[in-house]
């Protein structure tokens, strides 16, 4: 579903991602570790064909970017820490906004059945600017699936939330991904991701330095997986 | 569900979601209002001219007006764009980002026209002059596309930066220059009376200017926003 091959990115002379290779499979919830710097944010941004690639191969859902973006973001949802949510609009103005900009069929319908999924449905005409930040993040997953979109991109979607916030978006990120989806996460927070993902990935200066699946993990601790694979 | 809305529903759909957040926060239009009103206060009694030279520098002071009070729109429209990540929202969709372009285009030129519709009477009868003249209003609506259509392409750029209120009329200001300087060489000779000869070339220099950057923005607009 999703393949990069010697994939570099440089900010004038800085190189950010360095020759990284990556390949997730269908349905596969990959979550991208990695410290502060390492280049998760610009490689996600890259998938979501907000930048430009300096060199390599990316193909997302079986299109080239950056030539078929218009294709590949058909076929993507993408959540940040920023909810890219209108504050003086209506929860159902800003589905109703991105519904029209993704040409839904029958938007109505479908915005009913999203509000319903992330648990909004009695707060839909409220203005989003009186939302709290984690109803901000559930419309944001929202919006993000209204378009019913094979591959998911979540950056780091739990900062800023609280305890009950997070456990909530717990249950919304896995209601998510047991659609079939596939899901790339970049998090900080090692016991959500391992809780969550299928496959666990370590993103550091520019490159996967390590990768292991929840089965070959087995009652390994993720953290001490972490720490080693940054420490090689 | 791989859809793709048109090119002209993606416009519309920016339009209506800019003048609904509008007409709910009232944000832009106040500041873009009690601005002009100020300018033209300001004007009115430190040039304290003589009813003769009024209409002579009429034209310059409404430009003034215009030019100031639709950077601070610009601004703010891309801002509310920015500070929420909309901007990567509007970008994740699978539209031709044009599109996007032109959808701010026209909110931004709506809410330009009805400061400029509120502004033009006051004006009148602080100055004395009849501003609702056919010509000076086509020279209005000339000028206003072709500020806002540059503005609106500088502001994607500038927005990037964390120091977009100070980058926007650096950058801007030189680039409307010919907009500018022929829509107050129009709106002068609307204003005394010129020969039609007198006023067609800067009338002509709007057009072109219009058509030119309206296609070099359609054309760049996508690597503009674009890291």
């Amino acid at each position: 579903m999703i393949e990069v091959k010697k994939l570099v990115k440089r900010f004038g002379m800085k190189a950010v991602l360095r020759g990284l290779d990556f390949n997730v499979q269908p349905g596969e919830f990959v979550a991208l570790l990695g410290p502060n710097g390492a280049g998760k944010t610009t490689f996600l941004r890259i998938l979501a064909s907000l930048s430009r690639p300096s060199l390599g191969d990316v193909n997302v859902a079986g299109y080239r970017l950056p030539n078929q973006a218009a294709q590949v973001r058909a076929r993507l949802g993408v959540v940040s820490h920023l909810p890219l949510l209108y504050a003086d609009l209506t929860a159902e103005e800003n589905l109703d906004f991105y519904a029209r900009m993704y040409g839904i069929p029958d938007a109505p319908s479908r915005m009913t059945e999203v509000l319903q999924m992330v648990g909004l449905e009695a707060r839909r005409r409220d203005l989003v600017r009186t939302f709290s930040r984690g109803m901000q993040q559930r419309l944001a997953i929202g919006r993000a699936v209204l378009h019913d979109p094979e591959v998911m991109l979540f950056d780091e979607p739990y900062t800023g939330l609280d305890q009950d916030a997070s456990s909530m978006l717990d249950e919304v990120l896995k209601s998510v991904a047991a659609q079939g989806r596939t899901v790339v996460m970049t998090s900080h927070d090692l016991a959500r991701s391992e809780d969550l993902a299928t496959r666990f990935d370590v993103l550091s200066r520019g490159v996967i330095v390590a990768s292991a699946s929840r089965e070959s993990l087995g009652n390994a601790n993720l953290l001490t997986f972490y720490k080693q694979a940054l420490a090689a | 569900m791989q859809l793709r809305p048109s090119f002209l529903k993606a416009t519309l759909a920016v339009v209506r979601k800019d003048l609904s957040a509008e007409f709910r926060s009232r944000e832009l239009l106040s500041a873009m209002l009690v601005f002009s009103m100020l300018v033209i206060l300001i004007f009115n009694f430190a040039l304290e001219l003589e009813p003769a030279t009024r209409k002579e520098v009429s034209a310059g002071v409404l430009w003034t007006t215009f030019a100031f009070a639709g950077t601070l729109g610009l601004n703010r429209s891309m801002a509310v764009e920015k500070d929420r990540g909309c901007l990567d929202g509007l970008l994740l969709a699978p539209v031709d980002r044009s599109a996007i372009y032109f959808g701010k285009v026209i909110s931004n030129l709506a809410f330009m026209f009805i400061v400029e519709i509120i502004v033009l009477p006051i004006y009148s009868m602080l100055y004395g002059i009849n501003l609702f003249n056919p010509g000076l209003l086509l020279v209005i609506l000339l000028g206003s596309i072709g500020y806002i259509g540059v503005g609106t392409l500088l502001a994607s750029m500038a927005v990037q930066a964390r120091t977009r209120e100070v980058l926007l009329p650096i950058l801007l200001f030189p680039i409307v220059i010919p907009v500018l300087l022929s829509a107050v060489k129009a709106s002068s000779g609307f204003l005394t009376g010129a020969p039609m000869t007198e006023i067609m070339p800067p009338l002509n220099l709007l057009i072109v200017y219009n058509l030119i950057f309206l296609a070099i923005a359609f054309m760049t607009f996508d690597q503009v926003v674009e890291e």
